[in-house]
């Protein structure tokens, strides 16, 4: 009997900040993201001319970045984007501050932050990551075609 | 963090998806600042109000809440007059979605006077060890260093989880490890009124969000504290400060004096009353009151406007509870053709932004008018503030 493939899933732990479970394709960026100003919240669109995100959406991604940055409304343009069904799914960040946290949590998006190792050395921009924001951890499910 | 039994049915949904949100908020805040617990608040002042600032997104957030808040909550000032919004020619459409987020907050029991001066309100007392969950800058710096109080810099939606909760996590400025002084801040010189808010906006640029402490000629009073504080806090991140000899913590805590010190000279300060923008224009529009005026604040401005008429639009910003309270003060400012403007201020009202320069007697005006409103800002105090409205009334009349 052929042997079978052994598909490695990596499974990170990281901490909680938004609880809730979601999975879907990662977005990944370099930069700090501000809600307010950067981000159109009808469609998700990365509006900051020289964000490296520029004219992606962010909407139903897993969207990896480092923290927030900007104005505390940034809060409540996370809430607008999810009302207006162009939030991204799940956020996963180096170390989270104030203004994506609370977001984060009033928008119901799932949020785990301090992983265990760098998730910008095993995540890239297609694979398919689980956030487990209850249980705190992120899972790679299916890297990209690379 | 330990949360209690209660705290944890909370979390799991058991008192209702509100308040589920509100503990989880304030949970992963003290996780990401290494609270150990939650503790006990006497009082919430929730930002997040003018609909300049928060829009239909912060609308649509307070609108879905439900529920009522556990301990006193007060408003940050919103972006009009909420009774009289036409005096200052707010269109009806803004009118139409402030008022709504005031109703949304009213909705949850939050009083709806909106001020950047609780303190001075009836039945909103605060006193020296009193743990808070205010989000206003400059009244968070005025209950932490003038009153003794202790509170973070709360943003919007905290401070209103903290108020449904009544509950804060317990990191920052709750312990009192972190209310010691870091840097040292000495002026030679003698110091009265505005200068004080030009001290703040100096040592704000300078220090970020330290802790200072201030060694300075002669007693402050209470309003020249609020200046002192409210320009900090615009300038810089300055939560809390102190002032050697004269503020609450400073007298009881026994601080070391901080290894770092700064002078600020006199000249300085007068750079800041120099300081034109790149246009060098005119003012426009004239503005008082912010943080909103006292009692004795609005006095003065009355005395100095009393028979005298402004050339140019005057407004003048109170709480309305000093408004009702004072009539004698509103009716002579008024009388000048000056308007006095409860529940919102220059900085977080559209109003502003029809002009292209506008004289303040605030430090933390003149830090924000240029960036909030799109229009430069000149640093006056108030007598030089309404001799500018009166258009030189004061020389014309030879009253030197």
């Amino acid at each position: 009997m052929e042997k079978k493939r052994q598909v490695v899933s990596i499974k990170l732990k990281g901490r909680t900040i938004s609880r809730g479970c979601a999975e879907g394709k990662a977005l990944i960026s370099r930069d700090p993201i501000s809600f307010l100003g950067s981000v159109d919240p009808k469609t998700g669109v990365v509006i900051e001319e020289k964000h490296s995100l520029a004219g992606k959406s962010i909407k139903g991604k897993v969207l990896v970045f480092p923290h927030g940055k900007g104005s505390t409304v940034g809060s409540y343009v996370m809430y607008q984007l999810k009302k207006n069904e162009a939030a991204p799914v799940a956020i996963i960040n180096l170390e989270t501050e104030p203004i994506v946290a609370v977001g984060a949590i009033i928008s119901e998006i799932p949020l785990v932050d301090m992983l265990e190792k760098d998730p910008y050395e095993i995540l890239k921009d297609g694979d398919t990551v689980l956030v487990n924001g209850s249980e705190g951890y992120i899972e790679l499910l299916k890297p990209s075609g690379r | 963090m330990y949360l209690t039994k209660e705290e944890e049915e909370i979390m799991n949904g058991e008192a209702g998806e509100t308040l589920r949100q509100a503990i989880e908020i304030l949970v992963a805040l003290g996780d990401i600042y290494g609270a150990d617990r939650l503790i006990p608040i006497k009082s919430a002042q929730i930002a997040g109000v003018s609909y300049k600032t928060i829009g239909d997104a912060g609308l649509e957030w307070i609108s879905d809440l439900e529920g009522q808040v556990k301990v006193p909550a007060i408003l940050n000032p919103a972006g009009m007059d909420l009774e009289d919004w036409e005096k200052l020619r707010i269109s009806t459409e803004f009118a139409e979605k402030q008022k709504a987020i005031v109703q949304a907050y009213k909705k949850l029991g939050i009083r709806c006077e909106c001020t950047c001066t609780p303190y001075t309100l009836e039945g909103f007392f605060v006193g020296y060890g009193d743990h808070l969950a205010w989000s206003e800058s400059s009244a968070i710096s005025y209950a932490n260093s003038v009153i003794g109080a202790r509170t973070n810099r709360e943003g919007g939606p905290s401070a209103l989880s903290a108020a449904l909760l009544g509950k804060t996590a317990n990191y920052g400025l709750h312990l009192e490890e972190n209310r010691v002084p870091e840097v040292s801040i000495s002026v030679e010189s003698p110091l009265k009124e505005s200068d004080y808010g030009a001290l703040g906006y100096v040592a704000g640029k300078l220090i970020g969000s330290k802790v200072p402490i201030f060694q300075l000629k002669g007693k402050p009073k209470a309003d020249e504290l609020k200046a002192l504080g409210a320009a900090m806090a615009a300038s810089g991140a300055v939560a809390l400060y102190h002032v050697k000899g004269i503020t609450p913590d400073a007298c009881r805590m026994n601080f070391e004096d901080p290894e770092e010190n700064i002078v600020i000279e006199r000249s300085q300060l007068d750079e800041v009353y120099e300081s034109r923008g790149k246009g060098g224009k005119e003012p426009e529009l004239i503005t008082i009151g912010c943080p909103h005026c006292s009692a004795s604040e609005l006095k003065k401005a009355a005395e100095l406007l009393k028979g005298k008429t402004v050339s140019k639009e005057t407004w003048i910003f109170t709480s309305r509870e000093l408004r009702k309270r004072y009539p004698e003060y509103i009716k002579a400012i008024e009388e000048s053709g000056a308007k006095v403007v409860c529940d919102t201020c220059m900085v977080v009202s559209p109003a502003t932004n029809r002009y292209s320069c506008v004289m303040v007697n605030s430090g933390k005006a003149f830090a924000y008018v240029p960036g909030m409103c799109g229009a430069e800002s000149v640093y006056g105090d108030m007598e030089a503030c309404i001799e500018k409205a009166t258009d030189g009334e004061k020389k014309a009349g030879g009253f030197h």
